[in-house]
C-alpha cells in the first residue's frame, strides 16, 4: 500500500510519514538552447521553433553528410563562458570538444559533439531563496534533430526534422545540493532568469528550449554519504511538473526503502496526466559513449584578458537588481519578483523608477498600480507615459466643502441606522457610506477628503 | 588518332596549350582514349567523364587550363556518384563538392574521372575496394599500392595529366612509390578536408599525385589554402611553390633515417645512393637515429581505428546510401577494433597511450629538425607486392606504410619520388623526403633537385626541357 501524504497546518508544506525518516538528495542537469544567429558548427540559421517547414535550416554539416566538417561557433563559446562567469564559475583556459557516440535516428553523425573532461566552466553556484546550489560544471554541445511520428497515407512513419540539429546547447550540472522539490524549482527559475538577463537563451520550455532533469535519491535523515543509487527524471518541461515529479519520487523511493527494497538505477519520465513517474530505461545497461577528442575541432585556448573582456559584458543580474530596488525604493520582494524578466525590462523599470524618484513619487505605490494594471507598464507605454498616467490617476478634484457636507448629510439622513452602527463600534460602516457618497461626486474626488467629512458629520450628530 | 598528348607532363601540357601547339581538349581526348583502352583490365577508374560530357574547355585563363585531372573517389563532387569504393555508397550522389574540388575547378582543372581506392581508404593495395582491385600499370601482375592506388595508376598509365589522392599514413606516397610516380602528402591542414569522406580525421591530408615534382608544385598551389569550412586548415600564406623549386639545395642539411632498421635491405641501399646524389649537389648528408617506426605502427593502428569507428557511424542507411550490412570485412574489422580501443576501461590502455606515444614522435621529429632541414628514408620497404598479397594479412597496409606512419601521425609533409627502376619487373622504388610542418617548399625543392639530376623519372625522356 502506498503511504499517503499527510497535510499539516501550513499550506504548501508537505510532510510525508516516510520523509521524516529520509531526506532528499537531488542534483539537476539543465539543457538550454543558446539563441545565437547561426548553429553550433555550421552557418545554418538557428531558429528551429519558427521554421516554416521541416529541414529548411540544414546543410551538409548539420545533416552529417559524408565529408562535412564542424567549425565551432565563437559566439556560443563566449556566451557559455559568460554564463559561467555570471555563476561564479572557474573557466578552463584550455578546453576542447569531444565526440559522444550513440546511435539514434535524430543524431545524424552517430555521435554528438559535446565536452567530456574539459568543460568551459566549473565550480560555480546559484543562490535561491531556499538555499545555495553549487554548479558542478557547464559545458557546450549540439542539439539533435527531432523525430516526428506520423501517419502518412494510412502508414505509420517516423520522420526526422533537422532544423534543430546542431543548435548550440548548454548543459548546466549541479552538485547534489537540492533539498526539496520546491528548492529544485527555485533553482530552475533562478537559472532561467539569469539566462534571460544574460540575453543568451530564450528558455522556451514548452518548445524544449530549456529542458530539466533531476537526479533523485534518498538517504536516512542525518546521513551525510551520498546514496549508492540515483534515478534520473528526464525531459521535464515545466517547473510545476518538476516539483510534482520530485515529490512523487520522494514518496515512491521512501516507500521502497522503508520496505527494505532496492531502488533501481534508472531513467524515469514524468506522466503529467497520471501524475506519476515511469521507468524509461534501466541504467544497468548504461551506454558507453566512447568519448574522445573531436579531431575536426582544434582545442580552444583563452587568455585571462579574453575572459576579462567577456566578464565586462555581463549585465547586472536579477539578484543584484532585486536587492538594489528593495534598498533604494523600499519595494517588497514579492513585487520585484513579478517584474524580474530580463535586462531590457529591468532597464525600463530602472528608468521609470529614477524618474519617479526625481519627481518625489513613491516608487512602491507606482509599482503597485502597474501590477494591478491601473496604469500601463513601461514596456507597454514607455516610462514617460506610465509616469504621466500614474500622476493623472493620483490627481484629485477638489470638491466644494459645502456641497460635500450637503451630500454627506443627505446620505446620513436617508440611512438613519448608520450613526447607530458607527457609535456601536462598527466603524466599517464608513466604507459603505463612502461608496454611496463617491457615486454622487466627480470621478476623481479625494477619498481622504470624503472620509474626513463623513467622520466630522457623524461626530457632530453624537 | 592519338597524338601521344596523354604522355605530357602537366608542365609541358600547360606550355603547349599556352603556345597554341595543342589544346586541352586534345589532351583530354588522348587521356580518355588511354582510359578506354586500359581501364577494363587495370580497373583504375570507378567513373569517368567522357570528352563529350565536358563543357569547360573554353576558359584558358586559369593555371590548369582545363587539363584532365583524376580524382580519388572518396572526394565529394556535387551530383556525381562518390563511392569511397564501398557498396554502402554505390549510388551516392553528394549534395555538395569538396573545397579542394572547388579550388581545382577554379584553377581550371577538368575532372576526367573518379579513381579506385581501398574501400573507405582502408588499405595500401586497393584490394579492399568493393569494386575490385586496381592493377599496377607498370606490371599488371602487381598491385598499385593504396589507398590512392587508382590515382597513382591513372598517372602511371597516362590516363590523366595529374591526379589527386588522399593520405592518412602512406596512402599517397606508397602507391606513388609502387607505381613509379610522384606523390606529395602536404602538411596536415595545408589542403582542406571539407568534402573528403573522412578516414582518420587527425591525419587525413589530400594532395597531388603527378608525373614530376614540378607538376606536384603546380597542383599543390591550386589545392592549398585556408578553408573557413575546415577548422584544421592553416591561415598561413601559400608560398609560390613553383618558383621556389629553382632554389639550390647547396648547404641544406639532410638526415638519413632508418638505415639501422633490419628488413629494409632492399630499399635502404637506394636511399644511400640518393643521398650521394644530394651530397653531390652540395647538401650535407648524415645518418640519424630516430624513434623506431614500429611504435608508430601501433600508434597509427589504434588512433586510426578509433577515428574510423567514429567516422563510419554516420553511414546508417537512413538518410543516404545502403545500410551497415554493406560494409566489407576490412571496414568491419576497423570499426570493431576502434570501438574496442575507445571503450570504458580500454581507452586508458589503448587510445590514450597511443596519443601520448604520438606526442613522442612529434617531439622526436622536432628534435631532428632542429639539426636537419629535411629527412629522407625509403617510401616503402619493398617494390610493389604481387596481386593477392594483402589478402592474408590484416596488417598488410600498416607494414607497407611503416616508414611513412611516423611523419603522418606527426602531421608533417613528405614526398615520394622514384629512386630506382627494376628493368626486369618494370617496378620502382620511392625516396621519401620529409620536412617540418608547412615546409612543402623544402620537400619539393629537394625532390626537384634529385629528380632532374637522376634518370629515374619515366617521363623525363619524353618531356625533356
Amino acid at each position: 500500500m502506498r503511504m499517503k501524504s499527510i497535510q499539516t497546518g501550513t499550506p504548501g508544506e508537505k510532510i510525508t510519514m516516510t520523509n521524516q525518516k529520509y531526506q532528499l538528495v537531488c542534483g539537476m542537469e539543465v539543457h538550454a538552447e543558446l539563441k545565437t544567429n547561426s548553429k553550433m558548427f555550421c552557418g545554418c540559421k538557428n531558429d528551429p521553433f519558427h521554421a516554416e517547414k521541416p529541414n529548411i535550416y540544414t546543410c551538409p554539416v548539420c545533416l552529417g553528410l559524408p565529408g562535412a566538417l564542424p567549425v565551432a561557433n565563437k559566439q556560443a563559446i563566449e556566451w557559455t563562458i559568460k554564463l559561467g562567469l555570471a555563476l561564479g564559475c572557474k573557466i578552463n583556459l584550455f578546453s576542447k570538444f569531444d565526440r559522444k557516440h550513440y546511435f539514434y535516428p535524430d543524431l545524424p553523425k552517430g555521435y554528438q559533439i559535446s565536452q567530456y573532461d574539459l568543460p568551459f566552466c566549473y565550480d560555480g553556484k546559484i543562490e535561491t531563496e531556499l538555499g545555495t546550489v553549487r554548479i558542478h560544471r557547464i559545458h557546450l554541445e549540439e542539439d539533435t534533430g527531432k523525430l516526428l511520428h506520423k501517419t502518412v497515407n494510412g502508414e505509420q512513419v517516423s520522420l526526422i526534422d533537422f532544423n534543430r540539429s546542431s543548435v548550440p546547447l548548454i548543459e548546466i550540472v549541479t552538485e547534489p545540493d537540492i533539498t526539496t522539490a520546491a528548492h529544485a524549482a527555485a533553482y530552475g527559475k533562478q537559472l532561467r532568469k539569469i539566462l534571460q538577463y544574460l540575453d543568451i537563451a530564450n528558455c522556451d520550455m514548452e518548445q524544449g528550449g530549456m529542458r530539466l532533469e533531476a537526479n533523485v535519491s534518498l538517504r536516512p535523515v542525518g546521513e551525510t554519504e551520498l546514496p549508492n543509487y540515483k534515478t534520473e527524471i528526464k525531459n521535464i518541461n515545466s517547473f510545476r511538473f518538476l516539483e510534482q515529479a520530485i515529490d512523487f519520487e520522494i514518496d515512491r523511493q521512501a516507500e521502497l526503502l522503508a520496505n527494505n527494497q532496492i531502488v533501481s538505477q534508472e531513467t524515469r519520465g514524468w506522466n503529467s496526466v497520471k501524475q506519476v513517474t515511469y521507468s524509461q530505461r534501466s541504467k544497468e545497461d548504461a551506454e558507453d559513449y566512447r568519448y574522445f577528442p573531436d579531431p575536426d575541432i582544434p582545442p580552444i585556448r583563452f587568455t585571462e584578458e579574453q575572459i576579462a573582456a567577456i566578464r565586462e559584458t555581463i549585465p547586472e543580474l536579477p539578484s543584484a537588481i532585486a536587492t538594489r530596488w528593495q534598498q533604494e525604493y523600499g519595494i517588497e520582494p514579492n513585487m520585484i519578483e513579478q517584474i524580474i524578466v530580463n535586462t531590457t525590462v529591468s532597464r525600463q523599470y530602472d528608468k521609470l523608477f529614477t524618474n519617479a524618484k526625481n519627481e518625489g513619487i513613491s516608487v512602491a505605490s507606482l509599482l503597485k498600480n502597474i501590477l494591478s494594471k491601473k496604469v500601463p507598464s513601461p514596456l507597454e507605454a514607455g516610462a514617460e507615459q506610465t509616469l504621466l498616467q500614474f500622476k493623472e490617476l493620483q490627481k484629485t478634484d477638489v470638491v466644494d466643502d459645502t456641497q460635500l457636507i450637503a451630500i454627506v448629510n443627505k446620505v446620513l439622513t436617508e440611512n438613519p441606522d448608520i450613526s447607530a452602527k458607527y457609535f456601536s463600534g462598527q466603524k466599517q460602516v464608513i466604507g459603505f457610506v463612502m461608496g454611496q457618497i463617491l457615486r454622487e461626486l466627480p470621478k476623481k474626488s479625494d477619498p481622504a477628503q470624503v472620509r474626513e467629512a463623513i467622520i466630522t458629520q457623524l461626530e457632530a450628530t453624537k | 588518332m592519338k597524338n601521344n598528348l596523354h604522355k605530357l607532363t602537366l608542365k609541358k601540357a600547360l606550355a603547349q596549350i599556352q603556345s597554341g601547339e595543342t589544346t586541352a581538349k586534345k589532351i583530354y581526348a588522348d587521356c580518355f582514349s588511354q582510359i578506354e583502352a586500359g581501364n577494363k583490365d587495370l580497373n583504375v577508374f570507378l567513373s569517368t567523364n567522357s570528352p563529350t560530357s565536358m563543357k569547360q574547355f573554353e576558359n584558358p585563363e586559369t593555371t590548369l587550363q582545363n587539363c584532365p585531372i583524376a580524382v580519388k573517389d572518396n572526394i565529394c563532387i556535387e551530383n556525381e556518384v562518390t563511392t569511397a569504393a564501398s557498396t554502402v555508397l554505390e549510388d551516392y550522389k553528394p549534395a555538395y563538392s569538396a573545397t579542394l574540388i572547388d579550388n581545382l575547378k577554379l584553377h581550371g582543372g577538368a575532372v576526367i574521372g573518379k579513381t579506385n581506392l581501398d574501400a573507405w581508404a582502408h588499405g595500401s593495395s586497393t584490394e579492399t575496394s568493393q569494386f575490385g582491385r586496381t592493377l599496377n600499370p607498370r606490371n599488371p601482375k602487381y598491385l598499385p599500392g593504396g589507398s590512392s592506388g587508382g590515382s597513382a595508376a591513372a598517372v602511371a598509365a597516362d590516363m590523366c595529366t595529374a591526379a589527386i589522392g588522399t593520405e592518412t599514413a602512406g596512402s599517397i606516397r606508397q602507391p606513388a612509390s609502387w607505381c613509379g610516380v610522384v606523390g606529395l602528402k602536404p602538411t596536415y591542414g595545408r589542403v582542406s578536408r571539407y568534402g573528403v569522406i573522412a578516414m582518420a580525421s587527425s591525419t587525413d591530408s589530400p594532395g597531388p599525385i603527378t608525373k614530376t615534382v614540378e607538376d606536384a608544385a603546380i597542383m599543390l598551389a591550386c589545392l592549398a589554402g585556408h578553408d573557413s569550412k575546415d577548422g584544421t586548415t592553416t591561415n598561413q600564406a601559400v608560398p609560390d611553390y613553383v618558383s621556389l623549386l629553382q632554389k639550390s639545395i647547396s648547404g641544406l642539411k639532410i638526415g638519413i633515417m632508418y638505415q639501422d632498421i633490419p628488413g629494409l635491405k632492399i630499399a635502404n641501399p637506394y636511399v644511400l645512393a640518393a643521398a650521394k646524389v644530394l651530397e653531390s649537389l652540395g647538401a650535407k648528408v648524415e645518418l640519424v637515429n630516430a624513434l623506431d617506426p614500429k611504435y608508430a605502427v601501433s600508434v597509427y593502428t589504434i588512433v586510426q581505428r578509433a577515428e574510423v569507428s567514429s567516422n563510419l557511424a554516420r553511414f546508417d542507411g537512413i538518410r543516404f546510401g545502403n545500410d551497415r550490412s554493406y560494409f566489407g570485412d576490412e571496414a568491419r574489422r576497423r570499426i570493431l577494433l576502434g570501438t574496442h580501443t575507445l571503450r570504458k576501461g580500454y581507452a586508458e590502455k589503448y587510445y590514450q597511450v597511443a596519443q601520448k606515444t604520438r606526442t613522442l614522435f612529434i617531439e622526436d621529429f622536432s628534435r631532428l629538425f632542429s639539426s636537419y632541414d629535411v629527412l629522407i628514408s625509403p617510401t616503402s620497404p619493398s617494390f610493389a607486392e604481387p596481386i593477392g598479397a594483402s589478402e592474408d594479412s590484416v596488417m598488410f597496409g600498416e607494414l607497407a606504410d611503416m616508414l611513412l606512419e611516423p611523419s603522418s601521425i606527426a602531421g608533417l609533409p613528405g614526398i615520394s619520388v622514384p629512386c630506382f627502376h627494376d628493368e626486369k619487373t618494370n617496378l620502382y622504388l620511392g625516396l621519401n623526403i620529409m620536412a617540418p610542418a608547412w615546409r612543402e617548399d623544402l620537400v619539393l625543392q629537394v625532390a626537384h633537385a634529385y629528380e632532374i639530376n637522376t634518370d629515374w623519372n619515366s617521363w623525363r625522356k619524353d618531356n625533356n626541357d
